[in-house]
């Protein structure tokens, strides 16, 4: 929709008048105080942040600058970490979509026929809501300590070395993203593929066409809007992510994602302009990586 | 959708002129763009004003925000906080106790802005440890006591007087304090004894140590030989500082954590950790048996405190300075100790403590003798750079950078 926006604004040159009334005008003015006020004055104020250079006679306290090099800086010092958010965030994003779509295409398509046993499915996805998201991120972490169920089986069977871990490693810290992030990606592709008119994949069965191109040229384009928005609103959070990755979950020393350094320089370090660049920076990403996968999927009016 | 204009010239001058009247998107973005760089500047200038005390107005208003620590207060099996209803009692100040501290960083993020204006934050009285009590006063941030108020205050134990944030203690009082040192489960591993010991190879990637700064690399410094409450040197924090790197990165040390440490040793991921004493004691009160073992390192352990300070902006001093004077009478402070077994900076306590509990008056960790006491060490004041160059470098072994 934002992409949207752009190209009205370049094409409408000329005012169109029959749009602009001024009646419209007021109508839109609480939108856009709303979002001058919570959206771009903590951007700006982010901005402004960003660019501050340390007092130097009190600890924690920063004067206004323009210290670009504070960018510089925080990338030359964390671009691992901003590498493993996004590797981390890509990783969850297949496995959620690998997971969520077999399951919203059984929820959506399988169980049509028996509504009460589609409404129970649907319920059973919502429900881990109810509980919040960080009591089952430390559920997990229990269940995959040392001397867990898990990690016993694994080591009982042979395929986990004796002293092997679970916790605090690389992929704890990406099963719990899936994990958390299943429900996001699971209802959207569920609502496309819920409304998918059945006769078209008969037509194709018709067509001669084997089952699995008939998935790949008529279910799979037909469910694109919902895998569209479960795949966004799964990898932009969880980029962002700084609950499973941290080491009080289910990370460690190793796996500190971008969120875990932003946590530390604004609450530990008070380094509030490395914080607000690190942000910064991680929203111009997700920005461009977003607008490439938009573009490159040619979805933009499915948004 | 461009309509060409009616011919009609009244009509065209009509048009025009509404259309001069309008305000075109443009120029609504410019200004709220405008209106908002100047909210965001306005926002981000705190001048770094000289800031005075709030004008105390304990004398009409007779009531107290107290902010604290989770269970860090006697509790009885309805809730209530039987110590602090008897203050209520007795001084008519009505008392609103609010949990409000669950880390010295984060609460500091929460109220730093409102006390760099000087402004009442919500709690006229709050406890924090002693790194954080320090960074409040260079700052000015806080108000000073007036001891003719806190009478009690005679009775702070000899060894916390004249800590290095605070000499004579004229802003500040321990509420309550705790050893950082090493605990071990008693079940699956041999005894640990020092510092040296948590590095065998038998505890290889079973070792959890504190993401607090000054309990961890302290414990380490210590085990090197160096007093940490004296002027130790940079390279005296950095040696220390790469023995930590290297067991973090050869993955000796399992986790660097907060309060959740606990957890670990619960579901035994850690063997052993540095810890606090006083979450042992609980642990081992929970297993109903003495699972975990807590010892204060052969070398020495390290000695903290959550102290009281009231906050710039608070008007009502006198209520907190009534609150503190009630907390530093011995039978209360021992109440409070048997309750949330920490230790108890209130001289007599102990003397106390042996009418309601013999046994837990024995208990080195809640009431230590001085031949415990002569074991530990307060970590000194750092100035702000070395704050910052020693956070600067622990921070990046835990975010592995």
């Amino acid at each position: 929709m934002a992409f949207g926006a752009f190209a009205t604004a370049t094409s409408a040159a000329e005012p169109a008048a029959r749009r602009k009334s001024p009646v419209a005008l007021l109508l839109l003015l609480p939108g856009l105080l709303y979002l001058a006020l919570f959206f771009l004055v903590p951007l700006l104020s982010l901005v402004i942040t960003s660019l501050q250079q340390p007092d130097p006679l009190v600890f924690g306290r920063f004067e206004n600058a323009f210290r670009i090099e504070n960018y510089a800086t925080v990338l030359a010092q964390y671009w691992p970490q901003a590498v493993r958010s996004f590797g981390f965030a890509a990783l969850a994003t297949l496995f959620a979509l690998l997971i969520g779509f077999p399951l919203a295409y059984f929820i959506g398509i399988t169980l049509r026929r028996w509504p009460l046993l589609q409404a129970l499915a649907l319920v059973l996805v919502i429900a881990p809501f109810f509980i919040s998201f960080l009591l089952r991120t430390i559920a997990w972490k229990q269940l995959f300590s040392d001397e867990g169920p898990v990690v016993g089986f694994l080591q009982a069977l042979a395929i986990l070395p004796g002293d092997a871990a679970i916790t605090g490693s690389a992929f704890a810290v990406v099963f719990g993203l899936t994990y958390n992030f299943i429900p996001f990606m699971t209802l959207p592709i569920y609502t496309s593929l819920e409304r998918l008119d059945l006769r078209y994949v008969e037509a194709g069965g018709d067509l001669y066409a084997s089952p699995a191109s008939t998935f790949l040229r008529v279910t799979l384009p037909l469910a694109a809007p919902g895998i569209m928005s479960g795949t966004l609103l799964t990898f932009i959070p969880a980029a962002g992510d700084y609950v499973n990755a941290s080491r009080e979950f289910l990370g460690s020393t190793e796996t500190a994602m971008i969120g875990n350094v932003i946590e530390a320089n604004f609450l530990v370090l008070q380094n509030f302009p490395a914080a607000a660049a690190l942000s910064l920076v991680l929203m111009a990403a997700i920005l461009v990586l977003v607008s490439v996968y938009v573009k490159r999927s040619g979805t933009e009016d499915l948004l | 959708m461009h309509r060409p204009l009616p011919d009609d010239p009244m009509i065209r001058s009509l048009i025009a002129q509404a259309k001069r009247a309008r305000l075109s998107r443009r120029t609504m973005l410019a200004g709220t763009g405008a209106g908002a760089t100047a909210l965001a500047l306005a926002a981000c200038s705190a001048g770094p004003e000289e800031l005075r005390p709030a004008e105390d107005q304990s004398d009409t208003d007779k009531t107290l925000n107290w902010a604290n620590w989770p269970f860090y207060i006697d509790e009885d099996d309805e809730g209530n906080y039987p110590t602090l209803e008897r203050f209520q009692e007795e001084t008519g100040i009505e008392v609103n106790y609010l949990i409000d501290v669950d880390d010295n960083n984060s609460y500091f993020a929460k109220v730093r802005d409102q006390l760099a204006l000087g402004q009442d934050i919500g709690a006229d009285t709050v406890c924090l440890t002693d790194w954080m009590v320090g960074r409040f006063i260079n700052l000015g941030y806080t108000q000073e006591l007036d001891k003719a108020n806190i009478p009690n205050a005679e009775n702070l134990v000899e060894g916390l007087r004249n800590p290095s944030f605070d000499p004579g203690r004229a802003r500040s009082l321990p509420w309550q304090s705790g050893f950082a040192g090493i605990a071990y489960n008693t079940e699956k591993t041999g005894e640990v004894r020092s510092v040296s010991d948590l590095w065998r190879p038998d505890l290889a990637g079973r070792v959890g140590v504190l993401s607090e700064m000054r309990d961890t690399i302290g414990v380490i410094m210590i085990e090197n030989g160096v007093d940490i409450s004296s002027d130790f040197s940079a390279e005296d924090f950095t040696a220390a500082l790469d023995i930590f790197r290297e067991k973090v990165e050869s993955g000796q040390i399992r986790n660097v954590r907060g309060n959740a440490y606990t957890e670990d040793l619960v579901n035994e991921d850690t063997l052993a950790a540095i810890c606090w004493s006083g979450d042992i004691t609980l642990l081992n009160y929970e297993a109903g048996y003495e699972k975990w073992k807590f010892v204060i390192p052969e070398a020495g352990g390290t000695l903290w405190s959550d102290n009281f300070l009231i906050p710039i902006g608070s008007p009502r001093k006198k209520n907190a300075e009534t609150l503190i004077n009630f907390y530093y009478q011995p039978d209360v402070a021992a109440e409070v100790a048997a309750w949330v077994n920490y230790i108890t900076p209130v001289e007599g306590a102990y003397e106390a403590a042996i009418e309601i509990d013999p046994e837990l008056a024995e208990n080195q960790l809640i009431f230590p003798n001085a031949e415990t006491l002569s074991k530990v060490k307060i970590f000194r004041g750092l100035s702000a750079q070395e704050e910052n160059e020693f956070q600067s470098a622990f921070q990046s072994v835990l975010l592995g950078s």
